[in-house]
C-alpha cells in the first residue's frame, strides 16, 4: 500500500547507511588512540603540514587583498546555494546543449549505479580516474570492483593508497600519512611494472608511478572524474591538480564520466577568478596550480566523444536545508583547515573514520549522514579557531562545531528516555550555577578537595571516568581555602 | 571609573588569586571595583559541550546584572567570548525578545582584562614589577576570537625588571578546549606535551596567558611532570609591584602551590 502525502515536506533524506565511506567504525577518541601511538605516522603527519603550513602563509602574506577575495569567495558561494535550485538546472541545460549528458543521483548508492552501467555500455572492463572526493565519498571503487571493473586511480598521492590497500587520510595528499620509504615499498610488492633497483628518492618513485600510469592512460576508454567547479552558465565544467594526470584521463580516453557534488556549481566563468587565486594558494602553497583543465560538452574530433555529468546529492540538501550548518556546503576542498589543526596534525585523517578529515569533515560527516551517525566528531576539536581563520571561503567552522553539539545533545534526548550520565550531570551544574547561593554553596564544597591533595598541594592521578582523563596527564589543583566572593565579603566587612 | 568585576566560575571557586589580582590593580590605577554576588557561570562550558537549553539560566542572570553596566571586566578571554558569541545565540534560540536585546547590550561592554586596560582605560604601563623569565601563550579565544592580538603583550612589555621571552608556536593551540580536554583526553595530552616543550625550550619561569582554564591545563601538566615551571595569570603579574610583590599562593589556589618563585625547587615535601 502506498500513501500520498501533501504536507510539509520533510527533512530531505541523509546519506543512506551501507554504501560509500562517511560512516568509521570506532568513535573519534578511540581512533585517535591508535593513531597517537603510531610515532611513524605522528612524524609524517607533522612534517607534512608543517612544510605545507609555512608555504600557505608565505604566498597568503603576499597578497595585499587576501581578506577581500576571501569575503568574495564567501559571498560567491553564500549566493549560489541560495539559489542552487536554479544554478542546477541552468548547468544541465548548457551542458546538455553541449552535447552531455546530465544524471541526478540521490544518493551514493544511485550514483554508483549510474556509473557502472554508463562503463558497461562502452564495453570497458577498466576506467582511469582522476582524484575525486565525490567518488571517494560514494565508494565507487569498490562499488566497480564488486562488478568487476578495475578502477586506476592515477594522482599519485592515491595510487600509493589505492596500491596500499589504504584509505585516504587527507583531502589534498591522500597518502600524508605514508613516507618514501614506505612508498617504495608499496611500489615494489604491488605495483608490478616497478624496477627492482627502484630507490626512495622522490624523483625515482615519481619517474615509477609515471611509467606505469602512461601505459593505462594510452589504453584506457572511460575516465572517471570529480570536478573542482561546474559553471552554470556555460556548462563548463574545471578540474584542478598539480600532476597533469588529471588532463590525460580528461583528454585521452573515448568517454568521460565526472561525479560532482551539487554544491559545486558556481553562476559564472568570472566567478572562477576568485576561486581559481583562493584554491592553490590555500591548498598546496602556489600562486598557480600547475594544470587547470576546463571543458565543455562533448567537442567533436577533440577529447572524449561522450561525456556524462552525475550530479550527486547524498545529503547534501538536508545540509543546504540548516541554516546553522549549511555554510559546510561553501567548501572548496582545499584541505587548508586540515593543516593547520592541531588535532588533525597529531591524530592523521584516519581517526575520523569518514573520508572528510580534519575540522571541515568533523563538521560536513556528520550533517551527510544525520549527526547521530557520526556523533563523536562534532567534539572532535578544541574550538581553537585555526581553521576559521585559515579558510579560503571564511566557514565557520568552530561555531558550527558547538551547533551540531548541541543538534546531538537534543537528539539524542529526543531519542531516548533514559538520560545519559553527562546530560545529568550538566542539568545539575545548570541547577546550581544558575543560581548564586547553590553556586556559593558549592564553590565552598570545593574545599573539601583539599582532603583529596597530596604533599606539593595538588591533586594527582584519580580514578573515574571524568575527572580520570583530566589526571592522567595533568595534577589538578586543591581548591582554595577560600572562594573570592567570601574573599570580597571578607574585605567588605572590614571597611 | 566604576568597573564591574565578573570573576568568572572558575577563578571564583579554584583560583581566587586572579581576582584579587585583577581588583589590586584596577584600585591602584584609581578605578572603583564592584562585584556583585548574585554572579554566577557564564555558561561556556554547556554551550560548548551542546547543553544550549541548559546554559539558558546564566545566560540571563548575566544579562540582568549587566545590561544595564557601565564596564564590565572578566579575567578570562574566553568567558568574555561566551558573552560576546555564545550569549546572543542562546537567547536567540531560547529567549525572549528583550533577553535577545538584554545579551546584546551587555556584550557591548564587556572586555577581557587587556581589552580593557589597553583600549578602555587607554594604559600600557600599569606600574607592574616583576622580575622574573616569562612567557606569554596567547589562548585560541583571546587571539582569534576576541582578537586581543598584542595589547598583553604590550602590558607585559611595559613590566619594569621582566625578563620577558618569547613562546615558539605560542598560536598554537594548548590541547585544553573545556570538555574537550575530557572526552578526548589522548589528544589533548598530546597536543599539550608540545606546548609544555615549548614553554621549558624558553627556560621560563612562568608561562603566563588571561585566561585560567588553559593555565590550569598547562600548569596541571607542569606540576605533574615536576618540569619547574609554573603558571600565572596575567593580572598576577600586572598587579604586582617592588613594594607588594607577588607572592605564590602559599594558601594554595595556584597549581603549583609549593613551588617556590625565587629559591631552588624543594627535594620533597612541600607547603601545604
Ligand atoms: S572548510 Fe575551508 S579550509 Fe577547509 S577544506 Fe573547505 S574551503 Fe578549505
Amino acid at each position: 500500500m502506498s500513501t500520498v502525502l501533501l504536507g510539509m515536506p520533510g527533512l530531505p533524506p541523509a546519506s543512506p547507511r551501507g554504501t560509500g565511506n562517511l560512516r568509521g567504525d570506532e568513535a573519534f577518541p578511540d581512533a585517535a588512540r591508535s593513531a597517537l601511538g603510531n610515532a611513524q605516522l605522528r612524524r609524517n603527519i607533522a612534517h607534512a603540514t608543517t612544510t605545507i603550513r609555512g608555504k600557505r602563509a608565505a604566498v597568503v602574506g603576499e597578497l595585499p587583498h587576501w581578506e577581500q577575495l576571501r569575503e568574495a569567495g564567501r559571498q560567491l558561494k553564500s549566493h549560489t546555494m541560495a539559489h542552487l535550485d536554479e544554478y542546477l538546472v541552468q548547468l544541465e541545460a548548457a551542458v546538455t546543449a553541449r552535447g552531455g549528458v546530465v544524471h541526478w543521483a540521490r544518493d551514493a548508492a544511485e550514483a554508483n549505479r549510474i556509473v557502472t552501467e554508463l562503463v558497461r555500455a562502452t564495453g570497458s572492463d577498466e576506467v582511469v580516474k582522476v582524484k575525486s572526493m565525490a567518488t571517494q565519498e560514494i565508494g565507487l571503487n569498490e562499488h566497480l570492483e564488486a562488478e568487476g571493473i578495475a578502477a586506476v586511480e592515477t594522482d599519485l598521492a592515491e595510487l600509493i593508497v589505492q596500491l596500499g590497500h589504504d584509505k585516504p587520510s587527507h583531502i589534498l595528499v591522500p597518502a600524508i600519512h605514508r613516507n618514501r620509504t614506505e612508498i617504495r615499498e608499496i611500489f615494489l610488492r604491488e605495483m608490478g611494472d616497478a624496477p627492482a633497483d627502484l630507490t626512495d628518492e622522490p624523483s625515482a618513485l615519481a619517474a615509477a608511478a609515471r611509467r606505469h600510469l602512461r601505459r593505462k592512460f594510452l589504453s584506457a576508454r572511460v575516465a572517471v572524474s570529480g570536478a573542482n567547479f561546474a559553471v552554470a552558465e556555460t556548462g563548463t565544467l574545471s578540474v584542478v591538480e598539480s600532476e597533469g594526470n588529471g588532463r590525460m584521463c580528461l583528454t585521452l580516453p573515448q568517454t568521460l564520466i565526472t561525479v560532482m557534488g551539487i554544491e559545486k556549481v558556481v553562476p559564472r566563468v568570472q566567478d572562477l577568478e576568485v576561486f581559481l587565486q583562493l584554491l592553490p594558494r590555500s591548498s598546496t602553497g602556489e600562486r598557480m596550480n600547475p594544470y587547470t583543465s576546463m571543458w565543455t560538452g562533448v567537442t567533436p574530433g577533440d577529447g572524449p566523444q561522450e561525456f556524462h555529468l552525475v550530479l550527486l546529492d547524498n545529503g547534501r540538501t538536508r545540509v543546504l536545508a540548516d541554516e546553522h550548518g549549511r555554510d559546510a556546503l561553501n567548501c572548496i576542498r582545499c584541505s587548508a583547515c586540515l593543516n593547520v589543526c592541531p588535532v588533525y596534525e597529531r591524530t592523521g585523517g584516519h581517526a575520523y573514520g569518514s573520508v572528510y578529515p580534519g575540522p571541515i569533515g568533523a563538521v560536513l560527516s556528520p550533517q551527510l549522514t544525520g549527526v547521530e551517525d557520526n556523533a563523536s566528531l562534532p567534539y572532535a576539536s578544541s574550538l581553537c579557531g585555526a581553521c576559521y581563520d585559515a579558510c579560503p571561503v571564511k566557514i565557520d567552522i568552530p561555531s558550527m562545531l558547538v551547533h551540531l553539539r548541541a543538534e546531538h545533545v537534543e537528539e539524542h534526548r529526543r531519542q531516548s528516555r533514559t538520560p545519559a550520565v553527562e546530560s545529568v550531570v550538566m542539568r545539575t551544574l545548570s541547577w546550581v550555577m544558575g543560581h548564586p547561593r547553590r553556586w556559593t554553596a558549592a564553590a565552598r564544597m570545593g574545599r573539601l578537595g583539599r582532603l583529596l591533595r597530596g604533599r606539593r598541594g595538588t591533586i594527582g592521578a584519580l580514578p573515574g571516568p571524568v575527572v580520570g582523563g583530566w589526571t592522567s596527564a595533568r595534577d589538578l589543583p586543591a581548591p582554595p581555602t577560600q572562594t573570592f566572593r567570601d574573599w570580597w565579603r571578607g574585605q567588605e566587612d572590614q571597611k | 571609573m566604576r568597573i564591574a568585576l565578573f570573576i568568572t566560575c572558575l577563578a571564583d571557586a579554584m583560583f581566587p588569586d586572579v581576582g584579587r589580582a585583577t581588583t589590586t590593580l584596577l584600585r591602584r590605577l584609581g578605578h572603583e571595583v564592584v562585584f556583585d554576588a548574585d554572579q554566577v557561570c557564564c555558561g561556556q562550558m554547556h554551550v560548548n559541550t551542546g547543553y544550549q537549553a541548559e546554559a539558558l539560566p546564566m545566560v540571563e542572570r548575566f544579562a540582568d546584572l549587566y545590561a544595564e553596566a557601565d564596564l564590565v571586566v572578566a579575567p578570562s578571554g574566553s568567558c568574555v567570548g561566551s558573552v560576546r558569541h555564545q550569549h546572543p545565540l542562546v537567547a536567540d534560540r531560547f529567549g525572549s525578545r528583550s533577553l535577545q536585546r538584554q545579551t546584546r547590550k551587555a556584550a557591548e561592554h564587556t572586555y577581557e582584562l587587556s581589552e580593557l586596560l589597553v583600549d578602555v582605560l587607554g594604559v600600557t604601563d600599569v606600574g607592574a614589577h616583576f622580575p622574573h623569565r616569562v612567557t606569554y601563550h596567547p589562548t585560541c579565544h583571546s587571539l582569534r576570537m576576541l582578537r586581543v592580538g598584542d595589547k598583553p603583550l604590550q602590558l607585559l612589555r611595559a613590566v619594569d625588571a621582566i625578563d620577558l621571552v618569547e613562546l615558539p608556536g605560542a598560536d598554537q593551540c594548548c590541547g585544553f578546549g573545556g570538555t574537550f580536554a575530557v572526552k578526548n583526553a589522548d589528544t589533548s595530552t598530546a597536543m599539550l606535551v608540545d606546548k609544555m616543550r615549548a614553554v621549558l625550550d624558553t627556560g621560563a619561569e612562568f608561562c603566563t596567558a588571561g585566561d585560567s582554564s588553559c593555565l590550569m591545563h598547562i600548569g596541571g601538566g607542569l606540576s605533574r611532570a615536576r618540569a619547574g615551571a609554573r603558571t600565572i595569570h596575567l593580572a598576577q603579574i600586572l598587579a604586582s609591584t617592588a613594594e607588594d610583590p607577588f607572592q605564590p599562593d602559599v594558601a594554595p589556589g595556584s597549581v603549583t602551590a609549593d613551588a617556590p618563585v625565587v629559591a631552588a625547587p624543594r627535594r620533597s615535601g612541600g607547603v601545604a
